[in-house]
């Protein structure tokens, strides 16, 4: 199921599900994600704090006072994971981006040497996997994007990206909700609002296992849909 | 509902609404937040009576001047800090903390700095009237969450205050606080990570708290740790109190407020009983780590609860 069960400190645990960062993978990660989230909701182990899930790891951070970490392995190491039927409510969305917002664009285009057009048609027609969401609320790691984009890092991160923008490293595509420093390569940016700090009961759009599609729009649409 | 409500005059450096923290968001990217020191939280609502832990205002630093404008409440400040009541009759008095006071209509207390110490705490009986986000009031200012529209509090806000006080007794708590400048921690996931001599400087050599520490980060100054297998690691969730060393060899705790998921190896983890002490260490302190094992770790946590149940059970009326 995983290759190693471990503590992290002594109020957290790791699963750690191997090296291999591919959609299988992630799935038993997203998997065990949901069951444990469901047995701690049921009351079937009490104390955990919060399940984080990561590429090819799951963090289980716990109340010490309530529980420990042999207890939480013990219970991990009990569950059959390829045996349980989950019904996990993957979505799929389709995302607006406009392109003309892709401040490294050019560069990219440079660098991969393909037409600003071919980049775009690339993007605009890959189907994306949310692999976790986090660093900052709403922030989605995606993948995986066409060998043909594959690019590093940005030499010298910006030291401000502008919340929405959507950007690139290697097989991954992200998009900032925040305004933070940044060093992927910004492809594009997307009106829509990733974090609602008014909705407490679903303030975050994208689930860590859902699927996205971007849509491109044009300048215009993007102001009348900020205006929306 | 009251309609008791301080106005603040002055808000101090770093305030915010904050309590025990938030839970089972970290999955999109929310951390558990709450206060950083958890003891003098729990603390400061035991002194005003409030039976649960409810939210507080937490100050760093320099604190707010806050005038009472209407009501009567009973607050109590804890940490180490030093604060004044101006009543309303001119009449001003140095604040022992650890202690409640009632104050009245046109008091003012003037919350002047911390003392060889980060954080304090200011609670109210029966608690502020806030909104909460996700089953909790704890502010989180880099993303907007929170009370207040998820800012710090500001010049001019009003404070609005549940209930009016109720009594005029008074309570004092004999809260002590661990002075010492060595933190136990538990080896982290990558550890091995690190070349022999580096471990062995790590827990040998002081490191300094510098400036650049807030309630998201404490980066530390001192002897370079060097990596031996990769200063970058697969991005992984990141828990309380983890000590990341980033390429330049520097070690970065990771506190309350810390970024969800992170990409640096972990040498260390601070034990959950040492977390309080840790996050109180202002800029130029100089701490050393002290390697222990899980069941210790597990055993200083059960002795904490305890202490802090003790603390509780022993607040005594006054006057």
């Amino acid at each position: 199921m995983f290759n190693k069960l471990n503590n992290i400190g002594d109020s957290a645990v790791v699963c750690d599900f191997g090296d291999e960062v591919n959609q299988e993978v992630n799935n038993r990660v997203i998997k065990l994600f949901h069951h444990l989230k469901k047995q701690s909701s049921l009351g079937n182990i009490k104390g955990i704090l919060n399940c984080i899930p990561s590429y090819n790891k799951l963090i289980i951070s716990f109340d010490l006072q309530k529980i420990n970490s042999d207890k939480v392995i013990n219970f991990i190491n009990s569950i059959d994971l390829p045996s349980l039927n989950l019904d996990q409510d993957k979505k799929e969305w389709t995302i607006p981006i406009c392109y003309d917002f892709g401040l490294d664009l050019i560069s990219m285009s440079k660098q991969l040497k393909l037409d600003k057009e071919e980049i775009i048609s690339i993007h605009s027609k890959s189907i994306f996997f949310v692999y976790m969401i986090g660093f900052v609320p709403g922030h989605p790691f995606m993948g995986d994007l066409d060998s043909k984009l594959f690019l590093n890092r940005l030499k010298t991160p910006r030291v401000k990206v502008p919340p929405g923008s959507v950007g690139v490293v290697e097989k991954f595509c992200n998009i900032y909700p925040y305004e933070t420093p940044g060093g992927w390569n910004i492809i594009g940016k997307t009106p829509i609002k990733l974090f609602n700090n008014k909705d407490s009961s679903k303030p975050c759009l994208l689930s860590p296992g859902d699927k996205v599609k971007f849509k491109p729009i044009s300048k215009e649409e993007f102001d009348n849909y900020k205006n929306e | 509902m009251s309609n008791s409500f301080f106005e603040v005059l002055r808000a101090g450096v770093n305030t915010t609404y904050q309590d025990k923290g938030r839970f089972s968001m970290q999955h999109i990217g929310i951390p558990p937040g709450g206060c950083a020191d958890n003891k003098s939280f729990l603390v400061s609502n035991a002194i005003v009576r409030n039976e649960k832990p409810i939210g507080v205002i937490e100050f760093a630093y320099q604190g707010p001047l806050l005038k009472l404008i209407k009501g009567k409440t009973k607050i109590a400040i804890t940490g180490n800090v030093n604060f004044k009541i101006i009543y309303k009759n001119k009449e001003i008095i140095e604040g022992d903390c650890n202690r409640s006071y009632n104050l009245d209509e046109g008091d003012q207390i003037d919350i002047l700095a911390t003392k060889e110490s980060t954080y304090g705490y200011f609670s109210v009986e029966g608690g502020f009237d806030l909104d909460t986000f996700c089953s909790s009031v704890s502010t989180l200012v880099k993303a907007k969450i929170g009370p207040n529209d998820g800012s710090k509090i500001q010049l001019g806000d009003k404070i609005k205050i549940n209930t009016n006080r109720k009594n005029n007794n008074n309570h004092k708590s004999n809260i002590s606080h661990n002075k010492t400048n060595i933190i136990r921690v538990l080896k982290g996931p990558q550890y091995n990570y690190f070349s022999e001599e580096s471990k062995k400087i790590f827990f040998s050599n002081f490191y300094k708290v510098t400036n650049l520490t807030d309630r998201m980060g404490m980066r530390l100054e001192g002897k370079v740790l060097k990596n031996i297998i990769n200063t970058n690691i697969r991005s992984e969730g990141i828990t309380k109190g983890a000590i990341q060393v980033p390429a330049d060899g520097q070690p970065i705790v990771l506190l309350t407020d810390h970024p969800t998921i992170g990409g640096y190896p972990k040498i260390a983890n601070v034990i959950s009983a040492d977390y309080d002490l840790l996050v109180q260490k202002i800029p130029g302190t100089k701490i050393s780590f002290k390697c222990i094992d899980l069941q210790e770790a597990e055993q200083l946590y059960k002795n904490r609860q305890v202490s802090i149940s003790e603390i509780i059970k022993n607040i005594k009326e006054i006057n």
